[in-house]
């Protein structure tokens, strides 16, 4: 009877007791945003293959706001972000003596998105949108053609990113123009494809979502262009995310990296050379749904991480429309 | 007289016969209602595990189980998340069933009956309640930290140990209250001491309670995600703990307890929401794994448990 239980100990060790890694070898930590984890995952992958296996990374899935957290304590070596870091957290980061180099890795556009079986609300001005998402629209703004008389009279269904998502964070801002503020009467999910769901099957629904989303469901959702200053309506995609003209939607992702930890660990130094070589960001960030940074913009913020340029080109907030070029140059020249 | 005693008599079978058929009216309904319900659940359980294996088993392969993730669905596997999960309910399995056993033991057999034991009892069976989150947080904040353990495969066994010591607690009382008083009795009288009675009677007529507690506990962590993700479990790791065993003295290695990994809910998890359709599949493979290893544990403990037997009668 000793034996049974001993045995089946032994069987079940042996069936875990794969070779595992050395506990020596290097490892670059990396958490953060789960809209920034498929890059930061992708890059991982990659880097541990490139480097056959001599230095290892291991990727988490905490939020923006948890990756900061974890960040600002020392635990990791680098952190996604889906938004520019708050005031709050620079405090967090300065007390504990983090110094940080921000990086866009990415950049994203966030879409409009409607039934392909909703006609008339192929473009939109950036106010009918603020019009219904407004906090002031709850209960108010419930049928289509109180956004422009000749949409139809029915009611509209609205979806949209869970409220702790640093995607609700910028939508808003952009959108309505005060951050994590909208109405509340809308369905808020942290999960995409729910949107995805609710839009495809509801004639007169919208929500948003990041490009990724839509590119990967095309036959199911219809983009909503964005009618811009110059009187065009812009969709969203990958081209127009690139060349900014799609606005004010189009978003940097972030990697805010631990000046400490590139200086005392080769192996974040050599991850981040890895990342933003311009063939790793066109092939990977690609690959994701994403669209790479210009190989300009890759180019600078190499510079920038190699004269090791800490703080944040943001006053604790988003802005709209900042081209990644500004955003490598600007941090870089200043503080 | 005869006749009005008869008529009184047969009055009264009346009465009778209308008392018993309307208990087995409400029997009947009763039982239509129970039948209903079971086939709602049973139905809704049958939908939701077709949808899983017609989506997942078709990607099941040796591949799948023996690679990292990956950013490419096709290549991704689950090898770190099922090492991790097997390494993690080894863990907890070592610390909640001798400690929620040996609890359980001393509540029922040894603890004086006072006002501290009450509360204890009231607590034990509170603490089965509460969300797992909150045993997350304090794991967080306790175990990494204050005692400083970091966020590796020990703190996650320790969180779900925690979490599921409860159940344990309560089965091992209920297996130990349901054996027969004339056992107990029977071994005092032919002279046992209590810790002999305890060791040759109790414990091994409750064992089949126990066990069937300690897999429900044991079913419920493996499929827990907010604890483990609260005390900072990874989601991209493509490399292994170091192996418990090794070849070469003292062969067994303890410095898999400190390593950073991932499980199997969290993987699912983080690919159920990624844009991709082939991830989605993925999830649904994983689910299915996971639901194999949380029926190998079951069948481990029936096998167990039927060993036990035998070799307690022979």
């Amino acid at each position: 009877m000793k034996n049974t239980r001993l045995s089946l100990l032994t069987l079940l060790l042996a069936g875990i007791a794969v070779t595992g890694a050395q506990a020596q070898t290097p490892i670059v930590l990396v958490d953060g945003s789960s809209t920034v984890f498929p890059v930061s995952e992708a890059m991982a992958e990659e880097f541990q293959n490139a480097q056959g296996g001599a230095i290892q990374v291991t990727v988490g899935n905490s939020g923006t706001g948890g990756g900061f957290k974890k960040f600002c304590r020392g635990e990791v070596d680098v952190t996604g972000a889906s938004r520019p870091i708050t005031n709050d957290e620079k405090a967090l980061c300065a007390e504990s003596g983090v110094e940080f180099i921000e990086m866009p890795i990415a950049i994203d556009a966030l879409a409009n998105v409607i039934n392909p079986g909703n006609e008339f609300a192929s473009c939109m001005t950036v106010e009918q949108l603020k019009k219904l998402w407004e906090p002031a629209a709850q209960g108010t703004i419930n049928n289509w053609n109180q956004l422009d008389p000749t949409w139809p009279d029915q009611k509209i269904t609205l979806f949209g990113a869970g409220t702790d998502s640093g995607t609700y964070d910028y939508y808003t801002f952009a959108i309505v123009g005060e951050e994590h503020s909208s109405r509340g009467d809308f369905t808020a999910t942290e999960d995409d494809n729910i949107t995805v769901q609710g839009v495809s099957g509801d004639v007169n629904a919208i929500g948003f979502m990041g490009l990724a989303y839509v590119t990967e469901n095309a036959d199911k959702l219809k983009t909503v262009a964005i009618k811009q200053a110059n009187g065009e309506c812009v969709s969203p995609s990958v081209q127009t995310a690139a060349d900014a003209t799609y606005q004010p939607l189009t978003r940097p992702l972030f990697w805010y990296i631990s000046k400490g930890a590139s200086d005392a660990k080769p192996e974040v130094a050599k991850f981040i050379e890895f990342a933003f070589q311009a063939e790793t960001q066109d092939a990977l960030v690609a690959e994701v749904g994403y669209v790479p940074l210009p190989a300009e913009a890759s180019a600078l913020a190499l510079e920038k991480f190699e004269a090791r340029h800490t703080g944040s080109a943001f006053d604790g907030g988003s802005k709209v429309g900042v081209t990644i070029t500004d955003l490598v140059t600007a941090a870089g020249a200043g503080n | 007289m005869a006749a009005q005693n008869i008529a009184d008599v047969k009055g009264r079978t009346e009465e009778l016969a209308s008392v018993v058929s309307a208990a087995r009216r409400k029997d009947y309904i009763f039982a239509i209602i129970g039948v209903l319900v079971l086939i709602i659940s049973m139905g809704m359980l049958v939908a939701l595990l077709y949808d899983l294996f017609v989506d997942g088993i078709p990607r099941l392969s040796w591949d799948f189980l023996t690679s990292f993730p990956s950013r490419r669905p096709a290549n991704a596997g689950i090898l770190s998340a099922w090492v991790g999960t097997s390494l993690v309910m080894l863990v907890t399995a070592c610390l909640a069933i001798p400690v929620g056993v040996m609890a359980g033991l001393y509540l029922e057999e040894y603890a004086p009956k006072n006002w501290l034991t009450d509360i204890i009892e009231i607590n034990v069976s509170n603490l089965a309640g509460v969300p797992s989150i909150i045993y997350g947080l304090l794991a967080l904040g306790l175990f990494v930290y204050i005692l400083g353990l970091g966020r590796t495969v020990l703190v996650a066994g320790m969180v779900l140990a925690l979490l599921i010591l409860p159940v344990v607690i309560v089965a091992t009382r209920e297996a130990v209250r349901s054996i027969p008083v004339a056992l107990k009795e029977g071994a005092y009288g032919i002279g046992a001491d209590k810790w002999q009675t305890m060791w040759h009677y109790i414990i091994p007529a409750a064992r089949p309670g126990i066990l069937t507690g300690a897999i429900v506990g044991l079913s419920r962590a493996i499929g827990e995600t907010a604890p483990v993700i609260t005390i900072g479990a990874l989601t991209f790791i493509a490399f292994l703990p170091p192996a418990p065993v090794q070849g070469t003295p003292p062969f067994v290695n303890f410095d898999w307890l400190s390593a950073p990994f991932t499980v199997m809910p969290i993987q699912m998890f983080n690919w159920i929401s990624r844009p991709q359709e082939a991830f989605h599949v993925n999830a649904a493979a994983t689910g299915v794994i996971l639901l194999a290893m949380s029926l190998m544990m079951n069948a481990i403990a029936i096998w167990i448990r039927y060993r036990l037997r035998r070799a307690h009668k022979s």
